[in-house]
């Protein structure tokens, strides 16, 4: 390898960038979009569920309920029923996602029998939404309840302290707020890493082939890793520039705790980014056409990353097989360091296997890429 | 023969198959050093293929290429290293100046830090460009960009240059000026290789391959093809509807071939002194009374159609 002709390209790449501040300036931009679109998009966190109920009662205890309802921040009072004609409606139009029926005998079998019995109906497409949005209005209803057995209790002169015997203090760690952005936005940077480093790469080769100039730069004695490495140096400059960019947006505009070192995050940032424009070369090489080649990167990074990477679906709860396939994805590894860093801080010590993944998988790509471009026409 | 001693490009037996189609079928033939050495041969003849394998951009299928006494098949990269190549397509950076581009092949081509200043200026000088260096080249005229293509191509001296149809698109005093450059180039001792479609740069070749179906059917001097392939004398025949004539010259004895030269007809005989007032006369009974015969030297055009019809037909033929 000649270092002389890796930086003749090294300069060819850079003077053709800066001839063309247009797609330069996407580049720099389209990171910033993407992660005010994800970063705002993307949110696990069910509040505000818009609810419809249907009083067939009326009575002060149905109104108590109903009133704890639309006090809690996760549900919306959207308006009532007079009917189960209009609850079907209002479920099938989309008004609301859950509709509380209170029976017209509730008071009286609470005050009679001791119990009471209230109807939850869910709007399940969205399957995560409607657990959620069970599982809060059990809470509700339970919580209803427990003051009401206490009034009971209270009134019969009876002890307060023996209600629950066994209580669960949960104290959430790492992300105390549970606020899922902070998980999310990690994964987001990864993602846009993974887009735009393919990207930018994906255009290279197929730009020389489809405007001819190809032919001549085969005909040269450049090798193909001179030709790689100049190449790729340049947008690896501008890939680190996006993910300080990306890392930036994400401390300090989503208020995301970094908790980890800086050089640990620049560190896997880089092996990250090898791997991803690595991906987008190696598709430039095969598919001769700027915009297949970048429509196949776009596939190749985007979908592992959403779908594999942990990002989006925790990969625990993932079947042995689709498991198995995540190690593959590479994007697994960065997302598992930046939540690591991002949230727990954790030591150089706990990271070093999917960092040590990281760069083997990095390690590999190079190679890859690098024997992928050969030097002929036919 | 002298060639033998000096060749700096030997083609033995060199076939290149796409599939099923065969686009260079048992070609051979030898360049020496200094020589230029020019493929002509109609579009899809097999030229621009023949001119990849040896630059090493296609592997052959079968036969030997050595250039510059190396096996292209063998080590492609020591033959890179020798080699200058201008392809048909335009292959610079129009998106960089003139400047740019033969400082990045200067440095592919690894020219010394002591030398490259000089062979810089020597390639802007060639190519007309002093005091527009920093042009853009998309910026620059056809016979330009030609130029400073043969400049980025010869930059690392190469011994062998082969150039790719280098003239085509340019206006006539431009590949006027082109060809005086190759030839100060081989009297340096550079073998050039060059295709091309026009038939009076053919002239300015030292030797000329003609090249149809993947076939070498005639490898000689200019002066060779011209006197030797025809194997006759030509006469020319103008005149209104001259082109009905056709079937009552190919009809007449003595003549041997007849092909359409623009708006006129050449006709192949025996021996033109005899044949023209024959035909004159011929002609005149059947109602081409305006004919005009004249003896004309055979163009090299002439001896390229009359070979080309050769080797369709199956005869062959080699001067």
């Amino acid at each position: 390898m000649r270092w002389r002709r890796v930086k003749a390209i090294m300069v060819k790449e850079y003077l053709q960038i800066v001839r063309d501040p247009r797609s330069l300036m996407i580049a720099l931009l389209i990171p910033v979009l993407q992660m005010f679109l994800l970063g705002y998009g993307i949110s696990l966190d069910v509040q505000k569920i818009p609810l419809c109920a249907y009083d067939q009662e009326g009575s002060q205890a149905s109104q108590d309920l109903l009133r704890r309802f639309s006090a809690s921040r996760y549900f919306e009072l959207q308006g009532h029923a007079g009917n189960y004609a209009e609850v079907g409606r209002s479920l099938d139009t989309g008004r609301c996602n859950i509709v509380v029926v209170i029976p017209s005998g509730f008071s009286k079998s609470l005050t009679d029998a001791g119990r009471g019995v209230v109807q939850v109906l869910l709007d399940a497409t969205d399957t995560n939404t409607a657990s959620l949005a069970a599982g809060y209005a059990q809470a509700v209803v339970a919580g209803y309840s427990a003051d009401v057995q206490l009034e009971a209790i209270q009134r019969r002169g009876g002890s307060v302290q023996t209600l629950t015997p066994v209580e669960v203090r949960a104290r959430v760690w790492f992300n105390e707020d549970l606020v899922s952005r902070n998980f999310i936005i990690p994964g987001v940077v990864a993602l846009v890493m993974a887009i735009v480093g393919a990207q930018l790469s994906s255009l290279t080769i197929a730009r020389e082939w489809e405007r001819g100039t190809m032919e001549l730069l085969v005909s040269t004695p450049v090798q193909p890793l001179e030709l790689m490495l100049g190449k790729l140096a340049p947008y690896f400059v501008i890939g680190m520039l996006d993910a300080c960019i990306c890392l930036t947006l994400a401390m300090f505009w989503f208020d995301v705790p970094f908790r980890g070192t800086l050089a640990a995050l620049m560190f896997t940032t880089s092996l990250f980014l090898t791997v991803v424009l690595c991906i987008g070369y190696y598709v430039s090489v095969s598919i001769r056409s700027q915009v297949g080649a970048s429509q196949v990167a776009l596939v190749l990074t985007m979908l592992p990353t959403t779908l594999l990477s942990g990002f989006s679906f925790p990969i625990d709860q993932m079947p042995a097989a689709v498991r198995a396939v995540t190690y593959l994805v590479s994007g697994r590894y960065y997302v598992t360091i930046l939540k690591a860093l991002f949230l727990k801080g954790a030591p150089w010590s706990e990271l070093l296997l999917p960092i040590l993944c990281l760069a083997l998988y990095a390690a590999l790509m190079v190679l890859f890429a690098a024997r992928a471009f050969r030097k002929t026409l036919d | 023969m002298a060639a033998e001693r000096q060749a700096q490009i030997v083609v033995d037996q060199l076939v290149k198959r796409f599939g099923s189609f065969v686009a260079v079928d048992g070609v051979s033939f030898e360049v020496a050093r200094g020589e230029i050495m020019g493929f002509i041969g109609p579009n899809g003849a097999g030229k621009s293929t023949l001119i990849r394998i040896l630059c090493g951009l296609l592997r052959p299928s079968e036969g030997r290429a050595l250039v510059a006494g190396i096996d292209v098949a063998r080590d492609p990269e020591a033959v890179r290293r020798r080699i200058g190549y201008m392809s048909q397509k335009f292959s610079l950076y129009n998106d960089m100046s003139v400047l740019e581009n033969l400082r990045f092949f200067g440095g592919i081509y690894g020219v010394s830090r002591a030398d490259i200043a000089g062979r810089l200026r020597f390639a802007v000088e060639m190519a007309g460009l002093v005091g527009r260096e920093n042009a853009l080249v998309a910026t620059l005229a056809g016979g330009w960009k030609q130029r400073l293509a043969l400049g980025a191509a010869i930059l690392h001296r190469p011994a062998i240059l082969f150039l790719d149809e280098p003239t085509s698109g340019v206006d006539p005093s431009s590949r006027r000026r082109f060809w005086d450059l190759i030839h100060t180039l081989a009297q340096e001792g550079v073998s050039v290789l060059v295709s091309t479609h026009y038939m009076d740069e053919a002239e300015y070749c030292h030797r000329i391959a003609l090249i149809n179906r993947g076939r070498l059917i005639a490898l000689g001097t200019p002066q060779e093809l011209k006197q030797h392939t025809l194997g006759g004398e030509l006469l020319a025949l103008e005149g209104d509807r001259i082109g009905d004539a056709m079937s009552q010259l190919l009809a007449a004895p003595g003549v041997m071939d007849v092909a359409m030269f623009g708006s006129a007809l050449h006709a192949l005989v025996d021996r033109a002194e005899l044949r023209s007032p024959e035909l004159q006369a011929r002609l005149g009974n059947a109602g081409f009374a305006d004919v005009r015969v004249r003896r004309i030297n055979p163009s090299l055009e002439d001896s390229f159609v009359h070979l080309v019809g050769a080797s369709r037909s199956g005869t062959g033929a080699s001067a």
